[in-house]
């Protein structure tokens, strides 16, 4: 059976009125976020565009990207712009000279993050990025790109954690692989006429 | 007085039908002054509920479902000046001659009638109690009517 | 009972009359009063924008604006002076002189309606005999301004918008004034005045004698309620601006001052409507208990009127959208059979008032809430069409 007619409005009219009471006393009940005094902070998954990553205090010579161009190569817009850079030479260093990100034209889909073999490239959360000039200013350059690991950590840190992980991983790896051979090649050699 | 001519005359006269309508609601309106002028309250302001409340909403409807009102209205061919104006003296002076006839007496000898709505009511119902029961009668019929010509046949399509 | 803040504005109404010429005094004595009924309610209106912007957000889980002003109460300021600064478009082919009519016909006659409300025990602009026909008289006008503003855009959905926001007006009429009839049964006379006279004193010391605590006077306030939010197009009537509908239908092709004058108009008309409400069912300026009577009628005229504009926004922070057809059904097929048994409640009422036996107070008021509640159950039940309300449930989803 249906309910008497008319119930239905006075459920709406007390629940928006205890909307209205709440609203001045309980937090639950007044979810706005007042927006250039407060901010939410933003999620862990969230993504906006890539920044570039550096271990330790100095951007350049801690920059994790070696100028592979693969994240050139991948993306699809095509909004990387990179230049290697060469000594005097014209020896490749493993090192970007320039690398410029168009956020006008990139789409966040993250593909040059997914396949840096160097973890020197990530998604950032920053959204306040109004420019004054529409070319130009959405044009960021390795300056403007490359942030430390900290700021890495702050933002994703699960992710943040893992990579370091990693990272720390194969440098031990790297490690251990150059010492014992020097240090196999000193035992061995004395080690030979021992055995023998 | 005038502004109640000038708004018939304008219904009258004007080319855009919308127009029209819109001067006939200002005649509505003068005669609505006239009543209250002669101190007969409920008359008057009964005048403005129904006639300017509904009778032009009616025309104005009427107007707007039945013509494209953008087509001028033709100008008067020479013809029908003297038939109009035949019309005219005949109506005039068959309701001028009504009142004339009727021999009401002179507003001096009495004191203003006081035409409260507790008389009026009270006349309603006792004394013209018929006529009010003929005219409910007659709004149903005209509601009934209304309410058919809405109803879709039985059986036809649409 | 003398009440000393009205009869202090009757004395400087007088004064003020006294020091103009001779010739011109009646004019000023008519006057007065208009200015001063101009002038507080289009303060109100700007205040009830605010309150309404508010409350709709505090309704809502947010805030309202706050940003101008402490608490946003310059808000107003500011919408004032946006919708005057504005660029004034008409149409190329739009009738120009009736565009420019349309929202002057709409506030005139509205501004005309407050005239027969009694504001206070002595403040009252014009003590017609027929007051309820005056007031009935010039909001019946109103739909002709909306009519105009529709054709004069020359624009169809300006057109079709004005056309269904003249039939709900037409429609909501007849519940409107059959329920203010109740009323008028009542206390006899078609003079406001006296309707609010007829609510003076309490039952037993301490009940007032409002209409509302009758049966027949709660069922009459909810209709004409309920028909009052229809005639000023509120929420949840308020398809003929409905802002996400047809945008803001007969007003589509408005800016500016002009727009500002229809929402001036469609404010004013919510507040003479409530204050007509308040003088037939609430009191008019009646205290509620015999110890508050020191306070100003007006104050208590102005606090119900507070409550009815809270009523209307907390309504419209509530409840959808009617379509208009559910709006025209429910106009014809649940208000018009409500009032009209409404009103033979009333005469139930007024026929046994002769009842003196003990305990004839409740019997009556019994007879009349089983007279009223039987068709409203009965009529709710027919009207839902068989269909249930209840929690959904679903075939597939689990």
């Amino acid at each position: 059976m249906n309910p008497p007619p008319g119930l239905g409005i006075v459920k709406g009219l007390v629940e928006t009125a205890r909307n209205f009471v709440g609203s001045f006393h309980d937090p639950a009940r007044l979810t706005t976020v007042q927006y250039p005094d407060e901010r939410l902070p933003a999620k862990e998954n969230a993504r906006n565009f890539p920044f570039l990553v550096y271990d330790g205090p100095d951007s350049e010579k801690g920059l994790r990207c070696v100028a592979c161009k693969i994240c050139e190569k991948e993306c699809p817009p095509q909004c990387i712009y990179i230049i290697l850079e060469r000594d005097a030479n014209g020896k490749p260093q493993k090192h970007p000279r320039v690398f410029d990100l168009d956020i006008s034209v990139c789409m966040s889909c993250q593909i040059c993050v997914e396949v840096c073999p160097f973890d020197a490239i990530k998604m950032d959360t920053d959204y306040e990025l109004s420019r004054s000039d529409r070319f130009g200013g959405l044009l960021l350059t390795k300056a403007e790109l490359a942030k430390p690991n900290d700021y890495y950590r702050r933002i994703h840190p699960t992710e943040a954690q893992e990579v370091d992980a990693r990272l720390e991983e194969e440098r031990a790896r790297a490690q251990a692989k150059a010492k014992p051979p020097a240090a196999a090649a000193k035992p061995a050699a004395p080690a030979q006429p021992a055995p023998a | 007085m005038l502004i109640t001519l000038a708004g018939a005359a304008g219904a009258m006269a004007l080319r855009n039908l919308v127009h029209c309508a819109l001067c006939l609601v200002l005649a509505f309106g003068g005669l609505a002054a006239l009543y209250l002028q002669l101190g007969a309250e409920f008359i008057g302001f009964a005048q403005v509920l129904v006639y300017v409340g509904a009778v032009a909403v009616l025309i104005v409807f009427a107007i707007l479902l039945t013509r494209n009102s953008e087509t001028r209205v033709e100008r008067l061919s020479a013809a029908s000046v003297p038939l109009g104006l035949g019309i005219a003296v005949l109506v005039a002076g068959a309701l001028g001659g009504a009142a004339w006839f009727s021999g009401f007496a002179p507003a001096a000898a009495a004191a203003r009638p006081v035409a409260g709505v507790r008389s009026i009511g009270e006349r309603l119902m006792t004394q013209y109690v018929l006529p009010l029961e003929v005219l409910g009668l007659l709004l149903t019929a005209a509601l009934i009517g209304a309410v058919i010509i809405a109803l879709k046949e039985p059986g036809e399509p649409g | 009972m003398s009440q000393p803040l009205e009869q202090l504005l009757v004395r400087l109404k007088d004064w003020l009359v006294l020091q103009c010429p001779p010739a011109a005094q009646g004019l000023v004595a008519a006057l007065i009063p208009a200015a001063a009924i101009v002038a507080v309610f289009a303060s109100l209106f700007a205040l009830t924008t605010l309150l309404e912007r508010k409350g709709l957000g505090r309704l809502q889980n947010r805030l309202g604006p706050n940003r101008v002003g402490p608490f946003g109460v310059l808000q107003p300021l500011a919408d004032g002076l946006k919708m005057l600064i504005k660029e004034d478009i008409v149409p190329r082919d739009a009738d120009r002189l009736v565009h420019l009519l349309a929202p002057v016909a709409m506030v005139v006659p509205v501004l005309l309606a407050y005239a027969v409300l009694p504001f206070g025990q002595r403040l009252v602009a014009v003590n017609f005999d027929a007051g309820i026909l005056f007031f009935f008289a010039a909001g019946a006008t109103t739909e002709l301004a909306v009519f105009m503003a529709g054709w004069s855009s020359r624009n169809k959905y300006s057109l079709l918008g004005a056309m269904r926001a003249i039939a709900q007006m037409i429609s909501y009429e007849v519940p409107l004034i059959l329920s203010a009839m109740t009323a008028v049964m009542a206390a006899g006379s078609l003079s406001l005045v006296d309707i609010v006279g007829s609510q003076a004193g309490y039952h037993w010391g301490w009940l007032p004698r409002w209409h509302a605590f009758t049966p027949w006077g709660f069922a009459g306030l909810l209709l004409f309620t309920i028909a009052a939010t229809a005639e000023s197009n509120r929420t949840p009537f308020d398809i003929p601006e409905g802002e996400s509908e047809i945008i803001a239908g007969h007003l589509v092709e408005y800016s500016g001052f002009k727009y500002a004058l229809f929402f001036l108009g469609e404010y004013l008309g919510m507040f003479a409507v409530s204050g007509l409400g308040i003088t037939l069912f609430l009191g008019g300026w009646h205290a509620p208990v015999p110890a508050l009577e020191w306070v100003p009628s007006v104050a208590w005229f102005f606090a119900k009127l507070f409550g009815f504009i809270f009523l209307f926004i907390w309504l419209r922070g509530t409840l959808p959208r009617l379509r208009t057809d559910q709006l025209m059904n429910f106009a014809w097929k649940f208000m018009v059979p409500m009032v009209l048994v409404n009103l033979m409640v009333t005469a139930v009422w007024h026929f046994t008032r002769s009842w003196h036996f003990s305990g004839a107070g409740l019997w009556r008021w019994l007879v009349g809430a089983l007279l009223l509640a039987g068709p409203y159950l009965w009529l709710g039940r027919a009207l839902a069409g068989g269909r249930r309300f209840g929690p959904r449930s679903y075939h597939y989803a689990s």
